[in-house]
């Protein structure tokens, strides 16, 4: 498919480039990703989804650099995030890049979403395309629920007690979807493992699938261009995707990752207290995409909790899923779809209004307000104050001299022994192994005495591969150690 | 069919933008590259604290004695997000001009723990028979040097120590921490 009929071209690079083309046929790959044709020409509306791509990208470079430091862990989590953000270099950039990226991601989506719904782009056999699409909305809500939990803060372990509690309401199936969400009735440490992996492996997995399925399918229906009635659509000028269109993206993008490390720079994200479950007090509030929700199910209570929670914004869900095979016209004139963008406004307002209303609540009650800025307090001092490592005992530590008082003189001896001797070095004080070392388990149940000394006095290969030497040690001293190991490892059985 | 396709922009414009598209992604990527590399080589450039100090004891006890006395030496080590309690084997020995040192228990080969053998006179390393006379110097087998003297300072009475990490398999000392 090379371009050059009469042999190798001139020039080092331009012969590079050939010998490149003729293995992989990257100039047809490179025309049929930039040649792509547009109806009426590239414009700055179309650029959300590329700017979409862009901060998926930032999300995932971030996110794997964080992973170099986080623990997933509940009694680790929340150290090895201020670790990050109080000690290591660029930590608290990076994990802002990070959380803000979220939030820019989530407004993009809806940007993405707007765009497509005012353009009428659903119509004309793109409905797998939209469905794809709406698809990437519910799992990048995941990424960003899921990611809200992971530095185990006190606002991220309640704003998710909360989250997690709405599953309950899904009926029949409800209980056992909060148990599995959590990976019990409580959250702990399995609820953080769990939406560690999902964070980190499975939503991801599946986002990469369904863009990669989303871009075929864009390619397939092609570009839906202005929103024109299909005879006057033909009629107009149409450009390839390079340059113009990838020019606008590129700016775009660049643009968003320029205010999204200035944001990181200037203000970066906060961290509060470690989750204290205890604490019945504290007051959640979600991110403010989440806002609407919390509100709207405010309005919802006791049975009808299941409506507010479950029930209506299934329908909102599904209705949206839907759209291509409800709206079946033709026309793509925003002007001429008075119902499709009369609800488009009517829900949007709603969800303005419904964000407002919750802030406007918190505000008004007093003992609410209190609450709140004494929690953003305590999450001011806690994210000045400077880093404290987890303290740990080392391996080890105080074990030595705890148990040979237990033991016969013999075996007593034999722990003296297992020291001097260099024993402790390879097995581990009392030859409990730990840090690594070779533990010598439950020694009693597995050997007779005869059987250990001459096990100890000549190892077996794989024993010696392993760096032990023979030992040494004659008559008395010998039947000390081997006491000593029988007696310190006997398991259950006596010896 | 009215259908007019416009004709691919000439090629001197495209490869301007391309060329721009590409600097452009270069500047952006070298900029991002920056603090994800300063993130990840975080603790190499910031290795942990040296140890503090450890008192041993009264030199006299350790002047008395008539073969090297074996101490344990703890310290509280930062590593990454946590800090542990470290213990070391350490030695109180003579040097060769008859001083006190304390030598490192931490055989120079591959890092096991050299034990006083009292009825031959030598540190052997039971891992790989490295053999050691009294002073720390060596004798036999695979390390290629002796035991590692560590610093050692005397103040209000007594003898203080401070454990360090040396690189092992290698002729020459060099600290690592």
């Amino acid at each position: 498919m090379s371009a050059e009929p009469g042999g190798p071209p001139a020039g080092r690079g331009a012969r590079l480039a050939h010998w490149l083309d003729l293995r992989l046929g990257w100039r047809q790959v490179m025309a049929t990703a930039l040649d792509e044709p547009i109806p009426g020409g590239s414009r700055w509306a179309y650029v959300f989804g590329s700017g979409l791509l862009f901060i998926f990208v930032n999300q995932i470079v971030t996110g794997v650099f964080l992973t170099l430091y986080y623990v997933p862990s509940a009694d680790h989590a929340h150290t090895t995030v201020s670790f990050i953000q109080k000690q290591v270099t660029m930590g608290s950039f990076l994990r802002s890049l990070h959380a803000y990226g979220s939030s820019v991601m989530v407004l993009l989506l809806m940007l993405h979403l707007a765009q497509t719904y005012v353009y009428g782009a659903y119509k004309g056999r793109r409905e797998l395309l939209w469905l794809m699409g709406c698809f990437l909305l519910l799992l990048v809500l995941g990424m960003a629920f899921t990611g809200y939990l992971l530095p185990w803060d006190q606002k991220a372990y309640f704003a998710t007690a909360v989250g997690t509690n709405i599953a309950s309401e899904v009926p029949l199936a409800g209980g056992f979807l909060k148990l599995l969400l959590r990976g019990g009735s409580e959250m702990g440490t399995l609820t953080l493992s769990r939406f560690f992996t999902l964070h980190v492996f499975l939503l991801p997995a599946a986002i990469f699938a369904a863009v990669a399925a989303h871009l075929f399918l864009f390619r397939k229906a092609g570009a839906a261009g202005p929103p024109r009635p299909a005879d006057e659509l033909r009629r107009l000028r149409v450009e390839t995707f390079f340059p113009s269109q990838v020019f606008k993206d590129f700016v775009f993008g660049i643009g968003l990752i320029l205010i999204l490390g200035a944001l990181a720079w200037r203000r970066p994200v906060s961290l509060g207290p470690v989750a204290n479950p205890a604490d019945a007090t504290y007051l959640p509030r979600p991110e403010w995409y989440y806002l609407p929700v919390f509100q709207f199910i405010k309005y919802f209570q006791g049975a009808a909790a299941v409506l507010g929670i479950v029930v209506i914004p299934a329908v909102v869900v599904l209705a949206l899923f839907a759209l291509p095979f409800l709206d079946r016209s033709p026309e793509r004139r925003p002007l001429r779809r008075p119902v499709a963008i009369g609800s488009l406004l009517l829900v949007f307002a709603a969800l303005v209004l419904l964000g407002v209303q919750s802030e406007v609540q918190d505000r008004r009650d007093p003992a609410v307000r209190a609450k709140l800025v004494a929690q953003e307090e305590a999450e001011r001092v806690y994210a000045a104050a400077p880093f404290m490592p987890e303290e740990n005992l080392g391996p080890g530590s105080g074990a030595a001299a705890s148990q040979p008082s237990a033991l016969s003189p013999a075996a007593a001896k034999g722990a003296l022994l297992f020291e001097s001797e260099g024993c402790s070095t390879c097995h581990g004080p009392q030859g409990h192994g730990g840090g690594g070392l070779f533990a010598l388990a439950s020694l009693g149940r597995r050997f007779s005495a005869e059987q250990l000394t001459a096990l100890v006095r000549a190892p077996r290969p794989d024993m010696q591969q392993g760096g032990m030497q023979p030992v040494q040690l004659q008559g008395e001293d010998m039947n000390a150690l081997v006491a000593f190991l029988l007696a310190a490892q006997r398991d259950t059985a006596s010896p | 069919m009215g259908l007019l396709i416009e004709p691919p922009a000439p090629a001197t414009r495209r490869s301007f933008f391309g060329i721009l598209v590409g600097a452009i992604s270069a500047v952006v990527g070298a900029m991002m590259a920056v603090p994800l590399v300063r993130f990840a080589l975080h603790p190499v450039l910031h290795p942990g604290g040296a140890a503090d100090w450890f008192a041993l004891g009264s030199p006299e006890e350790f002047a008395g004695a008539a073969e090297p006395v074996r101490a344990e030496v703890s310290f509280r080590r930062v590593d990454g997000w946590r800090a542990t309690t470290v213990k070391q084997t350490v030695w109180v020995t003579r040097g060769a001009k008859g001083g006190l040192v304390v030598l490192s228990g931490t055989c120079p080969h591959l890092g096991c723990v050299a034990i006083w053998h009292g009825d031959r006179g030598r540190f052997i390393c039971p891992c790989h028979n490295g053999n050691f006379d009294r002073h720390g110097e060596r004798l036999s087998g695979p390390p290629p040097r002796g035991l590692d003297p560590l610093p050692v300072k005397l103040e209000g009475g007594k003898l203080w120590v401070k454990y360090q990490y040396y690189r092992p398999l290698v002729r020459d000392r060099e600290v690592i921490g």
